[in-house]
């Protein structure tokens, strides 16, 4: 009953973010499969259009601010990174206790706002002005502050983070002998400090709009719109980083486990991270092409956006060659991960093809944008979340997952997914905008297949839930480590106890040695270190 | 609780380590409302009859106050740290009346100012940026006094635990550090 608790074990904080995540996914989702709902006629007929704004400015707020960042962040960061650095807790348990404590709160507030203040926010995840200055206040504000909450919360997560890997490293185990995993939220983390401020300031800003009535996003009052949007993309864009960062990282760590092969090119995965977190920091305006942004500024982000591609690729390069020769096990982990690098490539190149001014034009707010960031953030991110559940299910709970339903899983989601967000890219070509209830009805074929998809993806998520409850209560017990891996979770029970390890935490210099003269099929453990 | 006393005890202290992080997020939440403040100031012009102009005296006093404060906390930690904690207690009460004084000259500035928060771009951006950090200028003042009521004989303060001290001098730089950048593009820009 510790899960419900105020507990200062970063195991149970893990799960704690991981579970309430889980949560917020269903209630994302069930808010999506309003959307597809209502887009399945050209007419808006399932909802009012008033109520179409609120759920899709409910289901992008919920799914990035409640599932994917404190998922991707906070339950598998806080449950591995004390691992990866050989130490027993994370090196400031009560401030991290507090960051997750204040996400239920902020999520409850954010739904409830749907019930209590007449009217949710309307004005969509961005909420720019003028158009969050026009909707019903009261929804707006309760966004604000619940956004302003779960930023707070994610601010100090990755002071945690920054702390713990740079500072709680158990003697002996240098930087780069550390699981991909710590570099990658490393990376996030110094995002999430420099990036998330400066949402909480122009949120601030926005709300003082909204109750004193100033102007500073008011251009009837002499305001200035475009700055709330350079201020906002200066946390947003970052943002997609923090939430596909991690997913990078996760998936580091999962290939070369069931390819039994170490991870290919570790030191250049290392500066494409730190790559990614420069360039990632400087590329915001390439969302505002078409905000009047003068044509130095276009070049510029075009530029710079562009060149977020290498990094990326030499990372894909690195995966692709992790696998290549290498004794896969095609398992659910590895099928979803699999599944990642195929959404995620086809994600990254159509990135690509928005960084270019003249394109983005053409294309913007339409549904091609759409398609795009769910292949990043669907296809990305939460393909490597269920990649990882699979993957370390068994040391949560000492259980094995089911893997037919996991391959189950695995073919209804991707499907799903595909037939979901594929045909977008066609609709937002032929210019369907988004973020619409009504649409022409030349469009009407696409987005019914388009929504059956999203029925597809619904469905998909029954044979995972049965698969957690079945095997939580009756699964193949795991043993401590079940995948034959070298990465220092593994190294002790599953569940691990309390402390992480009974007894002294092992060095492991060579996480990724499978194959290699030094590693036999054990870990390759100094002799001091296996005293357990 | 019990299952953290271990693990804390085990490493190093990295609390001000992690302040520092924290810092550097708070510094760039002044930082996006300085950039704010800077293109509205070059992109929107104010309207007829209304000045960038600010009456200088009260400001700059208020400026020299602040600079004397983090000399007075500095002395402050020093004291703790030659372990007169007598000493520091005065020399961090000192500091507090300071920080006080400022936000009295800061009230004192608001009241006789010709512009209220929402008569124009300007107006609205310097209440913003002059009331954030007195936000942070009344949280260092609480800092302040719980930090001198610590080292008072039998607190948890001494010569050798002092986290708590080092933690608000370390605060308090920072905020007369973020003064000094908005005094200077917010009164003599």
């Amino acid at each position: 009953m510790r899960y419900f608790s105020f507990s200062l074990d970063h195991k149970v904080i893990g799960l704690q973010y991981l579970v309430c995540g889980f949560f917020f996914y269903f209630v994302g989702g069930l808010l999506a499969g309003a959307i597809r709902t209502e887009l399945a006629t050209p007419l808006s007929d399932f909802m009012p259009r008033d109520t179409y704004n609120e759920v899709l400015t409910l289901h992008g707020t919920v799914m990035i601010f409640l599932w994917i960042v404190p998922v991707v962040n906070g339950a598998f960061g806080n449950y591995l990174i004390p691992f990866y650095v050989g130490a027993r807790d994370m090196a400031f348990p009560r401030l991290n206790a507090v960051a997750f404590w204040m996400i239920p709160p902020a999520g409850l507030l954010l739904i409830s706002s749907y019930f209590l203040a007449g009217a949710a926010a309307q004005s969509g995840w961005t909420a720019y002005p003028p158009l969050s200055l026009t909707t019903p206040a009261a929804g707006q504000v309760v966004w604000i502050l619940s956004v302003l909450l779960l930023g707070g919360s994610s601010i100090f997560g990755a002071v945690n983070f920054i702390a713990t890997v740079l500072k709680l490293r158990r003697p002996g185990l240098g930087m780069m002998q550390l699981p991909m995993y710590c570099w990658a939220m490393l990376g996030t983390s110094l995002l999430v400090v420099l990036s998330t401020p400066v949402l909480a300031g122009v949120l601030i800003m926005l709300s003082f709009d909204i109750i004193a009535h100033t102007g500073f996003f008011n251009p009837a009052l002499g305001g200035n719109v475009v700055v709330y949007q350079h201020l906002f993309w200066f946390y947003s864009h970052p943002a997609v980083y923090i939430m596909v960062l991690p997913a990078f990282g996760l998936v580091s760590e999962i290939l070369p486990v069931h390819a039994r092969k170490p991870l290919f090119g570790y030191t250049t995965m290392v500066y494409s991270i730190m790559g990614i977190v420069v360039l990632g920091l400087i590329v915001w305006a390439h969302h505002m092409f078409t905000s009047g942004t003068p044509p130095w500024m276009r070049l510029f982000f075009t530029i710079a956006t562009s060149f977020i591609a290498v990094p990326t690729g030499i990372k894909f390069f690195n995966w692709l060659a992790t696998l290549w020769g290498g004794k896969i096990a095609l398992n659910s982990a590895m099928l979803f991960s699999c599944g990642f690098i195929l959404n995620f490539v086809f994600g990254g190149i159509t990135g690509i093809t928005l960084a270019q001014v003249p394109f983005d034009i053409h294309v913007h707010d339409t549904y091609y944008v759409v398609g795009h960031f769910h292949y990043i953030v669907y296809g990305g991110t939460v393909f490597v979340i269920f990649a990882s559940l699979y993957h370390w299910y068994p040391k949560f709970t000492g259980r094995m997952l089911n893997e037919d339903l996991g391959r189950l899983h695995f073919l209804l989601t991707f499907i799903g997914f595909n037939l979901c967000f594929l045909p977008q890219h066609w609709l937002g070509l032929n210019g369907m905008p988004r973020r619409v209830a009504e649409y022409d009805p030349t469009f009407e074929t696409l987005n019914q297949v388009s929504s059956v998809g999203a029925l597809i993806m619904a469905i998909s998520t029954l044979p995972l839930l049965v698969n957690v409850v079945v095997t939580a209560i009756n699964g193949k017990v795991a043993g401590d480590n079940p995948w034959n891996a070298l990465t220092p979770e593994w190294l002790t029970s599953s569940p691990p106890p309390v402390e992480n390890w009974v007894g002294e935490a092992p060095l492991v210099t060579e996480p990724y040695g499978y194959g290699s003269v030094h590693a036999s099929s054990s870990p390759s453990v100094s002799p001091a270190a296996t005293r357990r | 609780m019990t299952t953290s006393t271990p693990a804390t005890e085990e490493h190093h202290d990295v609390r001000l380590f992690g302040l520092v992080t924290f810092l550097v997020a708070d510094g760039m939440t002044f930082a996006g409302f300085f950039a704010a403040y800077l293109t509205f100031r070059a992109v929107n012009p104010l309207p007829e009859g209304s000045t960038y102009e600010l009456e200088l005296l009260l400001p700059t006093i208020n400026t020299v106050l602040l600079l004397v404060s983090s000399f007075t906390f500095h002395r402050a930690g020093q004291a703790c740290r030659a372990d007169q904690l007598g000493l520091a207690r005065r020399w961090l009460l000192i500091t507090g009346a300071l920080g006080v004084a400022f936000l009295a000259g800061q009230m004192v500035e608001y009241f006789s100012l010709p512009f209220g928060l929402t008569d124009n771009l300007f107006a609205s951006t310097f209440y913003a940026l002059t009331g954030f950090h007195g936000l942070h200028v009344t949280l260092g003042a609480i800092c302040i006094a719980i930090v001198a009521l610590q080292t008072r004989p039998g607190g948890a303060i001494s010569a050798h635990s002092h986290f708590g001290l080092e933690a608000a001098e370390l605060y308090w730089h920072f905020v007369d550090g973020i003064w000094v950048v908005l005094y200077g593009i917010l009164y003599l820009l």
